[in-house]
């Protein structure tokens, strides 16, 4: 265990060393953070300008899903991602055996191979957007409110995780990951709005199927204390089964991995 | 010895050949990445459903499908990932081969595009026939005129793209990495052309960027086409959106070109 701790430590420090080399590049990352912030929100405030509520969100509530979406995509671009495009030139290249030699766990190894610490800035942004729209509600969240609020999101991190993962075993049999990336990360564009936009079909989808409703939505709703504590546990639950499903589809692709070289 | 656009004439059978071979070798990149382009259908589900409790600045739902559907169209028609392609290619000092070639970088990259369009088609089609049936003809334009002209609107909203693209691809041969500056550009387009919402939804609460939106490209890559075929235009309106269009294209096809001349001067192939 203390093996995993000091090389997750090492990989840490070596990004952030390497992100600080480029302060100018740091700079405009936080700018271009702030203009994607407006231009994501541009549709909530035209929308609201005129109407009170939406699927029964008022704007308030909704920006706080969007923060909830900001903080996820934060943390997964500033965790996850380096690592798994990481991944794609490993695979191509065949030097993904030899991580595969290695005395730690693969999944481990390709999760925690870089980060990006210039997303701290998105994800104050996502904080001071979810305290602007509190102070904009009038209400504050209680301290139980805010237990359960970040629990969950770290629960929607782990669920989009899983389907990170399970993107990168698939690659390992059918298509190239870098586009598959692009597809999950234009499913998770859904997460932006309240599930409650979406009808039919498509809620279905996206509560069971392709969960992005245990990202966003369910947490900004328990930070609301609009969540019922039965839903809560299925959130949980359901994050957790992705987690375990993910890796047994990890291991199961590891199993049939053939060399790029061999 | 053959004049450069005589010679290109003459390999663009092959060249057509070639990017229809590519892109049924890649038929799994392919449909994964149009299955990609489905941010209008987010848009969709958020407007529709505004509208459902009424219409929302003149906007019923049945509008807001037949215009996000005609942005998946258009987009799904005009979007290309030249730009990734060039900046790879001078990454991995490939492109010297390009070089080599007797025809230009532009047309040969261009024309391997084009011949993707029969597939893409396959995928807008059905989506065409949908809209059709889902939101009623009313959506829909039935001047003879504007139907007429959506395919020249459509094919000018390529070629302007498809100039942007090439030219933000070229800006690779200084910093590497183009990657940032098509972010950059991304969040533009975004915001400028008519992808997150209908440019007269953006005019009612933000005119000033409604108004510096109709004088940019971004505009007429996507929401001109658009509107072209779910709205009704006087014939003014039509002539000014072709007249910006063709600007747009005669200019952003020349950019691409002094941009990709300037950086070939600069290119130093890598391992070569």
């Amino acid at each position: 265990m203390s093996r995993y701790f000091s090389l997750f430590t090492v990989q840490l420090r070596t990004s952030v060393a390497t992100a600080m080399q480029y302060r100018a590049n740091f700079i405009i990352e936080a700018v271009l953070s702030v203009a994607w912030l407006a231009i994501a929100l541009l549709p909530l405030i035209v929308l609201f300008d005129q109407r009170k509520s939406v699927a029964g969100w008022d704007q308030p509530s909704a920006l706080i899903v969007m923060a909830y979406f900001m903080a996820v995509k934060a943390i997964m671009e500033g965790m996850v991602t380096p690592s798994l495009v990481g991944l794609v030139e490993k695979i191509r290249t065949g030097a993904f055996d030899y991580v595969l030699l290695k005395p730690v766990d693969s999944q481990f190894m390709v999760s925690t191979a870089g980060y990006e610490p210039q997303k701290v800035i998105d994800l104050i942004g996502a904080f001071a957007l979810a305290s602007y729209a509190f102070s904009k509600l009038g209400v504050w969240p209680t301290l139980p409110q805010v237990a359960v609020g970040i629990l969950l999101l770290i629960a929607g991190v782990l669920a989009m995780y899983s389907l990170w993962i399970i993107c990168a075993a698939a690659s390992f049999w059918v298509v190239r990951l870098d586009n598959l990336i692009y597809l999950l990360m234009a499913v998770f564009d859904t997460a932006r709005w309240p599930i409650q936009v979406f009808r039919g079909a498509w809620r279905f989808i996206f509560t069971f199927l392709i969960p992005v409703a245990i990202m966003t939505t369910f947490p900004a709703m328990a930070l609301l204390g609009r969540l019922s504590t039965r839903t809560t546990l299925l959130t949980l639950a359901g994050a957790l089964a992705m987690l375990v499903i993910s890796r047994l589809i990890w291991r199961a692709a590891i199993r049939n991995y053939t060399s790029a070289s061999s | 010895m053959r004049s450069a656009p005589a010679r290109a004439l003459r390999a663009l059978p092959t060249l057509l050949r070639i990017g229809v071979a590519e892109t049924v070798a890649y038929r799994a990149e392919f449909l994964v990445w149009m299955l990609t382009a489905t941010m209008p259908l987010i848009m969709l589900s958020l407007w529709t459903s505004v509208a459902s409790e009424g219409e929302f600045q003149s906007y019923s739902s049945a509008d807001f499908v037949a215009y996000f559907l005609g942005v998946l169209i258009v987009r799904n028609l005009t979007s290309n990932w030249v730009a990734f392609q060039i900046s790879e290619e001078v990454r991995l000092g490939t492109l010297s081969m390009r070089l080599l070639r007797p025809i230009h970088p532009f047309i040969a990259y261009a024309t391997s595009h084009a011949a993707a369009l029969p597939f893409r088609s396959v995928i807008a089609l059905p989506i065409a026939i949908v809209l059709l049936i889902s939101s009623g003809a009313s959506s829909l334009t039935t001047e003879p005129m504007q139907l007429a002209l959506l395919l020249p609107s459509i094919a000018l909203a390529w070629l302007i793209t498809f100039g942007i693209m090439f030219a933000i691809g070229c800006c690779a041969f200084w910093i590497t990495q183009a990657f940032g500056i098509f972010n950059f550009y991304f969040g533009l387009w975004s915001l400028l052309s008519g992808y997150l919402m209908p440019m007269s939804i953006m005019h009612a609460k933000f005119p000033l960027i409604a108004d510096i939106a109709r004088s940019l490209p971004f505009y007429y890559m996507l929401g001109a086409p658009v509107e072209l075929m779910t709205q009704h235009l006087s014939g003014a309106q039509v002539a000014s959106l072709f007249a910006w269009q063709i600007a747009w294209a005669v200019v952003s096809v020349l950019a691409a070109l002094v941009v990709w001349r300037r950086g070939v001067n600069h290119f130093e192939a890598v391992g070569g």
